[in-house]
């Protein structure tokens, strides 16, 4: 098994016209399973239309009425990419992946206010990240496939190439990995590092999770003391936190990734990790060796 | 993106946010003029830098002539102001707010940003006025009151009296205060900003609540529908390096250091910092160049490393996903040549087209250093810079 996404996953391409969209839809459907997980594409006025024999229907529910969809990932550009999340919730797919990076905060706040509004079950991962892959069964997103292996490591990480560290890391000791979940560097988005650690705690088929984290916000101390109150001796965590060296106040890169008045600092959250039972390391080299140390 | 004083109080007042009458000025003639202009007796000559805490630098004058005014506009006009947020070497003053001086009975403390937890924007009141709100936070995190708006409501108008009344603005200015409240929210939803914050918000001793300051940061992501914002956008402000980069769309934050380090990501961009830190050296910069980079891209990226002084060595650090080795090592060997590269350079590269990446960088000719992961690189490149 595997959380959020297995080889039964059907997909639909939200901006798959777009060289972005054409370029990783070609990339994923190539991957493992996924000439039969990419099922559907969406633009209005392309309806009719196929890219690489995926037919293109008009809207994410049309999509879902003709193919069964129950995911969707999105590449449309930012000042639209809010809409086409929304888009998805109405159509009512259990996970949305929102690849874009850039939508500005106010979209995202007004987003999701609408889905706690409507009570939506819609899962929503992003925006601003790789995306999530579940070795050699489907890949939903912007990662290199090839870097992975399957097994039994839960990655989750709020940054793109940092997270391919990890797994080639892991790979490249033979620990492979059951699902790696990007969650993004925004500082309003869906999933965070606690909601994919409950489920990779319950998830029969993860012995053990890398949680990677940034500065900026409480997401990882927030994983971390849900961790030692529900679950410290379930499966064991690591963790490692980028940004030891940024200065306060600068965005470093992705719009969440900042500190200010003095909160979200990485040592802060690393104390607060080592409190609640996951081991850190402050070198980022060394992520997959201690991932297999606490085995 | 951050803004002045001045262009935050003209945002305000569109919102209904009352604040003393003022004009900005670029010179000591101007500053005489637009004292005449106002009137009055007491003028307050308040430089216009980005950065917080001007009073305590010397940037901030109670003028109570015309004199005076001429005074203290010559004098700080042109000074390097160094406040806590300025760094050592201070930021050049070139822009005075000339305002009317205002008759302070109480400084409060009002801003909003948004809240990443509940994902709302939050209003934070405190009756401490006038002082660094994060000392306010560390002491006496009592005294800051918050609500979380509700965005499909707004701030309600039960929600602004309720935040007034417990920062003890009397009875009699509730409703004064609660234009300004209210008009704050609206002023910092609807130009997307990340941070407006009024410190000192003043009552006067006639009942008004005036806004004696005006802070305000822009989410940058959001700028494409707000011309107006980009407007009051100043260049002298910033440094000149991160503007030469996001020319090229890098993203590029200069530090204290002398390792400059070029990386694909901001998440590992941060973690290979922290790696030249933890082998005892610093990092001199920042720099994510993305996940579309050119050869072009990589040549400005090492012209920006290098028109930096203090940088004595390299580091390269690439995981190939999207975008491939090759490509990388191309750039680096073109980028190497083009800006006569005469110190140590350490390049790892992991990822698609690993191997070839690295025939390409060790055919160039050129002293690379090649390592196999990010701590050998940083251990290499901290070596060749300390002459080990």
């Amino acid at each position: 098994m595997s959380i959020l996404i297995n080889k039964n996953t059907r997909v639909v391409t939200q901006g798959i016209t777009g060289k972005t969209g054409q370029f990783h839809t070609k990339m994923s459907k190539e991957y493992a399973n996924g000439a039969n997980c990419y099922v559907a594409g969406v633009n209005p006025k392309k309806a009719g239309e196929s890219y690489e024999g995926i037919p293109i229907f008009a809207s994410v529910k049309e999509a879902k009425q003709q193919t069964g969809v129950n995911t969707s990932v999105i590449y449309v550009p930012p000042p639209f990419a809010a809409a086409a999340i929304w888009e998805a919730v109405e159509a009512e797919l259990d996970l949305v992946i929102c690849i874009t990076e850039g939508i500005p905060v106010r979209d995202m706040v007004e987003v999701k206010d609408k889905m706690r509004r409507a009570g939506s079950k819609t899962v929503l991962c992003g925006p601003n990240c790789p995306g999530i892959i579940t070795p050699e069964e489907v890949k939903i997103g912007i990662m290199p496939g090839h870097i992975h292996k399957k097994g039994r490591i839960g990655v989750v990480s709020r940054s793109g190439t940092l997270t391919y560290e990890a797994v080639g890391q892991l790979s490249d000791l033979d620990l492979g990995q059951s699902t790696a979940v990007g969650i993004g560097g925004d500082p309003v988005n869906g999933l965070k590092h606690k909601d994919v650690l409950e489920l990779f705690m319950n998830d029969p088929d993860t012995d053990a999770v890398i949680m990677i984290g940034e500065i900026g916000g409480s997401d990882e101390e927030a994983a971390a003391e849900w961790y030692a109150k529900e679950c410290k001796n379930k499966k064991p965590v690591v963790g490692f936190i980028a940004g030891v060296t940024a200065p306060a106040g600068k965005r470093m890169g992705h719009a969440g990734a900042i500190i200010s008045g003095g909160k979200g600092t990485a040592q802060e959250k690393l104390a607060v990790m080592e409190a609640c039972g996951i081991r850190t390391t402050k070198n980022p080299a060394e992520m997959g060796k201690l991932l297999k140390s606490v085995l | 993106m951050k803004i002045h004083e001045y262009q935050g109080k003209e945002i305000l007042r569109k919102f209904g946010v009352a604040t003393p009458r003022g004009h900005a000025c670029y010179s000591v003639d101007e500053a005489v003029k637009a004292a005449t202009e106002l009137g009055g007796k007491v003028w307050v000559v308040k430089a216009q830098i980005h950065a917080g805490g001007r009073g305590k630098g010397g940037g901030v004058k109670v003028a109570k002539s015309m004199d005076e005014v001429r005074q203290y506009a010559g004098q700080i006009l042109g000074m390097q102001l160094k406040t806590h947020q300025t760094g050592p070497e201070g930021q050049k003053v070139r822009r005075l707010l000339i305002e009317e001086g205002a008759d302070i009975k109480k400084e409060l403390y009002v801003g909003m940003v948004v809240d990443r937890v509940t994902q709302k924007v939050c209003l934070m009141a405190s009756s401490e006025g006038g002082m660094d709100i994060e000392e306010v936070a560390a002491h006496t995190p009592e005294k800051i009151h918050k609500v979380f708006v509700d965005p499909a409501r707004g701030l309600t108008d039960a929600e602004a009296d309720d935040v007034a009344r417990k920062i003890g603005v009397p009875e009699s200015s509730v409703q004064k205060a609660r234009s300004v409240l209210q008009g704050l929210y609206k002023a910092f939803w609807e130009t997307d900003a990340s941070l407006a914050e009024i410190n000192p918000l003043i009552l006067t001793g006639d009942g008004r609540v005036v806004a004696l300051d005006a802070k305000m940061n822009f989410d940058s992501n959001a700028l494409f529908r707000h011309e107006d914002i980009v407007a009051m956008r100043d260049l002298d402000e910033e440094d000149p390096a991160e503007i030469e980069a996001s020319k090229y769309d890098l993203s590029y934050i200069s530090l204290d250091g002398n390792i400059g380090c070029l990386v694909n990501g901001a998440g590992l961009a941060m973690a290979t910092m922290d790696t030249i830190k933890l082998f005892g050296a610093e990092p001199a910069n920042f720099l994510d160049v993305g996940g579309g980079a050119t050869t072009e891209k990589v040549t400005e990226a090492f012209k920006l490393m290098l028109a930096n002084p203090k940088v004595k060595g390299i580091l390269v650090n690439i995981f190939g996903g999207i975008m491939k080795c090759d490509t990388i090592a191309t750039g680096v060997v073109a980028a190497a040549k083009e800006v006569h590269l005469s110190v140590p350079l350490v390049v790892r590269m992991r990822g698609t087209n690993e191997d070839i990446g690295k025939q390409i960088l060790k055919d160039s000719g050129l002293p690379i250093i090649s390592a196999s992961d990010m701590a050998d690189a940083a251990q290499k490149i901290v070596a060749a810079v300390s002459g080990k």
